[in-house]
């Protein structure tokens, strides 16, 4: 059977999440496969912009309206459901992230379809569609199956492909009246950005992240030393943050930083998909943990089952040594 | 200010997780429960507002894992009543089907406030706070790492949390629906002598959970463990030989001079 | 000779005495009168029983006073002469001032003088030459060599003077005497009085001694009213102090007997007896130079802490008695007096009270400030954690309690589960043994030397907990019952002689308050039931030739007195043992009890108390090991050596891995096949 798949796009300050190309390159390849199509959802205001990136897709559907100038959860959430009404997708793929925790459940309930969140992979196969779930913190994997009935999916960044989704192509743009948003009652007021004068660390090209499994606050100045002789800057997961052991600018993950670097030294850090988001893409990745299930073995490309504590000493001394003139 | 927390006992994943024999469940025989992080800043988030500005907190709970323990020490940390919703729940439940006792339960209520995590580490169809906002026409705002109660207009300021350190601020109308990142202080400490003292002086209210289940819209097939992707390769031997051949890798990638 | 016979001012002078010693008696004794009621009002707690070892606690501590011989420096140990002669000066004055005084207020009362009892007069004359002496020494060391911890008051100033004024008095009395009558009081011998008898002319001599003798009965009254409302009260409260003093195993913690969760922390939140330790102290400051957190620029000094108590009871006294001990609204809370970051800085070492003069009790103060900050959950986040972790898992590191065991992995033999098999000893892990991957070879070393020694011994497995000892020391009260209450419950199911123990903060919780909770098993340290097995042959070793000192983990040392077994081990397995100048009761803590291991250091503090303590062994210059018997201390050392730079210098055992290795020398790994 065809599956027509819907994909609903996030963008914050001006710009498209990555997200939205890698769920739209996997919605390509599955409709190209099914012989369906997809269409990609874009709301907002003054964006057409944004909607010309998106070329890949069959058509997208682009409802532009002053009210949804800035992600508004409860506007977006009746302009969605309006639109898949409409449409009547046989799948619908929503980012798992701060704006598509809002919207995706809330829908399903609306909508009266199954949703399935955290999904990691996704296939189609004998007209249903297999989603593959991340669950109980990357520990566990969970595989359902699920009608091609306007089933809603939620997909965590870094599963697909980006590049997929980023094909030059001329976009197919059809506009969509707005209706029914006059009285929210939720206003959009401000952005708050983390202003300070710490260090960018999504500039910095060496990262070493520390997470629950630093222990204690002094722990840290090793850490900060091997960072110092490494050239690089100390960051971390959430609960290290929230200890106060970091400022909130070190933060990576969901509700942190999304970085790139060409090393991430992963310290302690088990890999909760919340934290995976921020790192994913760093250019070579080695964890150090003293669980050797931990998830964040899933993605490094060299794992070290020890304590931090034995190994980092180790390798700032070998850092040290090999930086002293022979 | 009344406000109502939703709180859900989850998996601890101190405990190795097991998959059972039927292949779909975790094994229960290993299983340990503990607060969901989330739900635990959201009791957090609903005693520091009532501190500020006076009411109830009501804490809701389904009859899952140590519920009680859960509930018992809500109410020692200075909530003001706690509902354990009993029915069976032995193999967990679907976030549909738990929204949907909510709305049973809290039908008639009044309160102004409704707090709970963002979501939990086993929510597979999404997080039910969300989905009681629908049922209840209420609006809902997740990842919410601050809230500032205006109770002369009626409103909430809520800070939301999005990548790369940003925060939207919002404000939503009372009565909402709030899922919590994080409260805006870590959740507090209450001693056990005070969790003992609760349990031989107060009382959970019990009632049936009420609500259809919502069965068979997600059908589970398989529940395996991630194999240790082969990205990774293994460094092995003494803290030395590892930091000798890490040093070789980052050599290898440009790194470190 | 009546001195008061004569009439000044047309009233007789006995008279004007009389008014005289009315007005500061009376002072003196409302404020005595005004600190028995405020002790009255605290709670009560039983310090009567041992009468035969608080009689001997006074005769040392009052009459001979050894505490205040300080070994660690000249500066410090020259008091202990110097206030021992004060003292007993000051015995001999106050006798003679009472004696004085009811001859002068009874005029005509047939006794004599007592300068006119040649041996009195001697005596009085050398104590207050020998006393104007040791002043000057006390002055000098307190204003111009300025040791640390010793406070420059105006109050000390007084005293310092005032004492002297009634030794000066006293010796020109005497003198005058001598000048007017040409000679001393017949037979005796007053070297000092006639040395500054040449001062005074004969004629002027009689009517100098009479302004002498009205001075120094005017000084001493005043004195004596003025004593009370000074720090020099601890003259009259430390002798009670001291007799009142503990006389219980300091590793027994009372139980929290605050009377409700809630409420505010005032006074009588105390008993008398804690109450009674500010009133006691003389503010001497050995508490803060023998105080690790001190040391280390931590916000804590036990001397600050207990004074602060002083001023509470003096700010909030009065307010207290005039509200009668009711009206709760009235009640002053503690305010300032204990500051979070002080009291949380405390490392419960112990150190504080071991070196203080007049046995006073600190800790039992911190443990009451920090069970009400725990109530009312003002633990800091790590603390929080580890709490939670100990409430959850039954241990501080939030692993399973399934995974307390994993550490016998790969052990060659089998470790009998005593849940499940009669054992003679029951070893109790601790968590630090079980978890810490940098301890848990030294936990297999200990189970190696058990098994070569064909001890028959079990372990309680999962079903182990933290033992509370830090979890009460922290002031979590009920955390502490709990694993008592788990551990015991566990302990009760096992068929056993006697438990071991690798860890000493178990050890003496175990040792001295499980009994409270139902254990009667006698409980032995690892380093006592190692070293009965290398005597009784059933561990044969081969001596090794090494040089080690040892640190007295505070828990093992000054709680429990284990002060002789591990060193009797380490020289019995050949260790040649060179000693750190603070060792035994002197042992300086590592910094990591009462919690302290799992709280933050203040930023910007200075020396941690485990480097201090490295840098310690490493000035030895001949030593290659510290060697410990505590697994925090290992922990401990270990980064300290790091931070400090001594990796190289030194290395950080166990006693346990010294004997496996002289074990493993004698016979290798023979048994083990």
């Amino acid at each position: 059977m065809h599956a027509n798949i819907l994909v609903i796009a996030e963008h914050l300050k001006g710009r498209l999440s990555g997200i939205v190309f890698e769920m739209l390159g996997k919605a390509h390849a599955l409709a190209t496969e099914t012989g369906g199509g997809v269409e990609v959802l874009l709301m907002g205001h003054g964006v057409r912009a944004l909607a010309e990136e998106l070329g890949l897709a069959s058509r997208v559907l682009l409802c532009d309206h002053p009210a949804l100038a800035a992600y508004t959860p409860q506007a977006c959430l009746d302009v969605a459901e309006q639109v898949i009404a409409r449409r009547a997708p046989d799948l619908v793929l929503i980012a798992s992230s701060s704006m598509g925790l809002d919207i995706a459940a809330p829908l399903s309930v609306r909508l009266g379809v199954p949703h399935v969140s955290s999904c990691r992979d996704l296939r189609i196969t004998a007209g249903r569609a297999i989603v593959t779930s991340q669950m109980y913190g990357g520990k566990m994997l969970v595989e359902s199956h699920l009608d091609l009935r306007g089933a809603i999916v939620s997909v965590l960044p870094g599963a697909f492909p980006e590049d997929a989704g980023r094909i030059a192509r001329e976009a197919v743009i059809e506009a969509l009246p707005v209706e029914g948003l006059d009285a929210p009652h939720m206003r959009f007021t401000r952005l708050i950005e983390q202003s300070g004068t710490d260090i960018d660390i999504t500039q910095t090209p060496v990262l070493i992240a520390v997470g629950r499994g630093i222990q204690n606050r002094e722990n840290i100045a090793m850490v900060e030393e091997l960072a110092a002789i490494a050239q690089g800057a100390v960051c971390a997961s959430r609960p290290v943050v929230d200890q106060g052991w970091l400022p909130m600018t070190r933060q990576i993950g969901r509700s942190g930083m999304i970085v790139k670097p060409k090393l991430y030294m992963a310290l302690g850090i088990s890999g909760a998909p919340e934290h995976v988001e921020g790192m994913k893409d760093a250019e070579l990745i080695v964890a150090v943990n003293t669980d050797a299930q931990a998830p964040i073995f899933g993605i490094a490309h060299y794992g070290v089952v020890a304590d931090i504590a034995d190994v980092v000493p180790a390798l700032t001394e070998a850092l040290r040594n090999a930086h002293a003139p022979a | 200010m009344n406000i109502v927390v939703l709180m859900k006992q989850v998996p601890d994943l101190v405990e190795e997780l097991e998959v059972d024999a039927g292949g779909t469940l975790l094994d229960r025989a290993w299983l340990r429960f503990i607060t969901s992080e989330y739900d635990d800043h959201a009791l957090e988030q609903a005693l520091l507002l009532k501190e500020q500005h006076g009411g109830t907190v009501r804490v809701l709970a389904l009859d899952m894992g140590e519920a009680d323990e859960m509930l018992f020490t809500a109410l020692a940390k200075g909530a003001d009543s706690a509902v354990k919703l009993s029915g069976d729940f032995a193999t967990g439940i679907d976030s549909h089907s738990a929204a949907g006792i909510y709305r049973h339960a809290l039908e008639g209520a009044s309160f102004d406030l409704i707090l709970t995590g963002v979501q939990a580490i086993d929510d597979l169809d999404g997080p039910a706070g969300a989905m009681l906002a629908t049922h209840l026409g209420l609006p809902y705002i997740g990842v919410v790492s601050g809230i500032d109660v205006d109770t002369a207009n009626g409103e909430a300021h809520v800070r939301k949390e999005y990548p790369g350190g940003l925060l939207a601020e919002f404000t939503v109308d009372l009565p909402a629906v709030i899922g919590i990142q994080a409260a805006m202080q870590p959740p507090r400490y209450v001693p056990i002598s005070r969790i003992r003292q609760t349990m031989k002086t107060a009382s959970i209210d019990e009632t049936a959970a009420q609500g259809e289940r919502i069965a068979g819209a997600i059908s589970v097939e398989r529940m395996y463990k991630p194999e240790r992707a082969g990205s990774a390769t293994m460094l092995e031997g003494s803290a030395d030989s590892i930091a000798e051949r890490l040093l070789d890798i980052l050599t290898e990638h440009g790194i470190g001079r | 000779m009546d001195l008061t016979a004569a009439p000044f001012l047309g009233i007789p002078e006995y008279a004007l005495l009389w008014a005289l010693s009315a007005v500061c008696i009376g002072l003196f004794a409302l404020r005595i009168a005004f600190f028995v009621r405020i002790l009255r009002l605290a709670k009560p707690e039983s310090r009567l029983h041992h009468i035969g070892k608080r009689l001997r606690m006074v005769m040392t501590d009052v009459l001979v006073q050894p505490r205040f011989f300080d070994r660690t420096s000249a500066v410090h140990a020259i008091v202990w002469p110097v206030h021992l002669v004060i003292f007993w000066g000051f015995v001999c004055y106050a006798v003679t001032f009472g004696w004085s005084l009811v001859k002068g207020l009874v005029p005509g009362l047939p006794i004599p003088w007592p300068e006119e009892i040649p041996i009195v007069a001697t005596l009085v004359d050398l104590f207050g030459g020998i006393v104007l002496v040791a002043l000057a020494i006390a002055a000098f060391r307190r204003y111009a060599l300025r040791p640390r911890g010793v406070k420059r008051t105006v109050d000390a100033g007084i005293i310092l003077v005032l004492i002297a004024l009634v030794m000066l008095t006293s010796l020109a009395g005497a003198a005058a005497g001598i000048a007017g009558r040409g000679e001393a009081t017949p037979e005796a011998w007053l070297p000092f009085a006639g040395m500054l008898a040449g001062l005074f002319t004969p004629s002027g001599a009689p009517a100098l001694q009479h302004a002498f003798w009205w001075s120094h009965m005017g000084i001493v009254l005043g004195f004596l009213a003025y004593l009370p409302y000074s720090k020099h009260f601890h003259l009259l409260a430390s002798p009670f102090g001291v007799f009142l003093g503990q006389t219980d195993a300091i590793g027994k913690m009372r139980a929290d007997d605050s009377a409700e969760v809630e409420g505010r922390f005032d006074l009588r939140d105390f008993t008398w007896r804690e109450l009674l330790t500010p009133l006691a102290c003389a503010e001497c400051g050995r508490c803060d130079r023998a105080c690790p957190s001190y040391n280390s620029g931590e916000a804590l000094s036990p001397q600050d802490l207990v004074h602060g108590l002083k001023e509470h009871v003096l700010a909030a006294g009065p307010l207290l008695l005039r509200a009668n001990g009711g009206a709760a609204a009235l009640r002053p809370a503690m305010n300032g007096a204990f500051p979070p970051d002080a009291v949380w800085a405390c490392a419960t070492c112990a150190s504080c009270m071991e070196h203080c003069p007049v046995r006073n009790e600190h800790l039992p103060l911190i443990t009451r400030a920090r069970r009400r900050l725990v109530s009312h959950g003002a633990v800091d986040a790590h603390l929080r954690d580890t709490l939670t972790a100990f409430a959850r898992y039954g241990n501080s590191f939030g692993q399973s309690e399934r995974a307390r065991a994993k550490w016998t992995q790969g052990l060659p033999f089998r470790l009998k589960d005593a849940r499940k098999e009669p054992v003679d000893v029951l070893w109790f892990v601790g968590d630090y043994a079980s978890y810490d991957v940098r301890v848990q070879n030294i936990t297999r070393a200990v189970a190696t030397l058990f098994d070569r020694a064909g001890l028959d011994v079990g372990i309680l497995y999962d079903a182990e907990r933290n033992a509370g000892n830090d979890a009460r020391r922290i002031g979590e009260e009920g955390m502490f019952e709990m694993l008592a209450e788990k551990n015991v419950a566990a302990l009760s199911h096992c068929t056993y002689n006697r438990i071991v123990t690798t860890d000493p903060h178990s050890y003496n919780t175990l040792r001295n308050e499980y009994p409270d909770y139902g254990l009667s098993a006698p409980v032995v340290h690892h380093t006592e039931l190692l070293l009965d097995l290398v005597r009784g042959g059933a561990l044969r070793v081969s001596p090794l030739s090494i040089r080690a000192t040892y640190h007295d983990p505070c828990y093992l040392g000054r709680y429990n007195g284990v002060y002789d077994a591990p060193r009797a081990l380490l020289r019995a397995v050949g260790v040649e043992l060179a000693e750190m100048p603070r060792n035994r009761r002197d042992g300086y803590c590592c910094g990591a009890g009462g919690g302290r291991i799992w709280m933050e250091d203040r930023p910007g503090s200075g020396e941690r108390p485990a480097e201090s303590r490295v840098r310690e062994a490493v000035a030895l210059g001949d030593v290659t090991v510290l060697v410990s018997a505590c697994p925090k201390d290992i922990v401990m050392f270990q980064d300290a050596l790091k931070t400090t730079g001594n990796e190289g210098a030194l290395a950080v055992r166990d006693v346990a891995e010294l004997v496996l290795q002289a074990a493993a020398a004698f016979a290798p790994a023979a048994q083990e096949v």
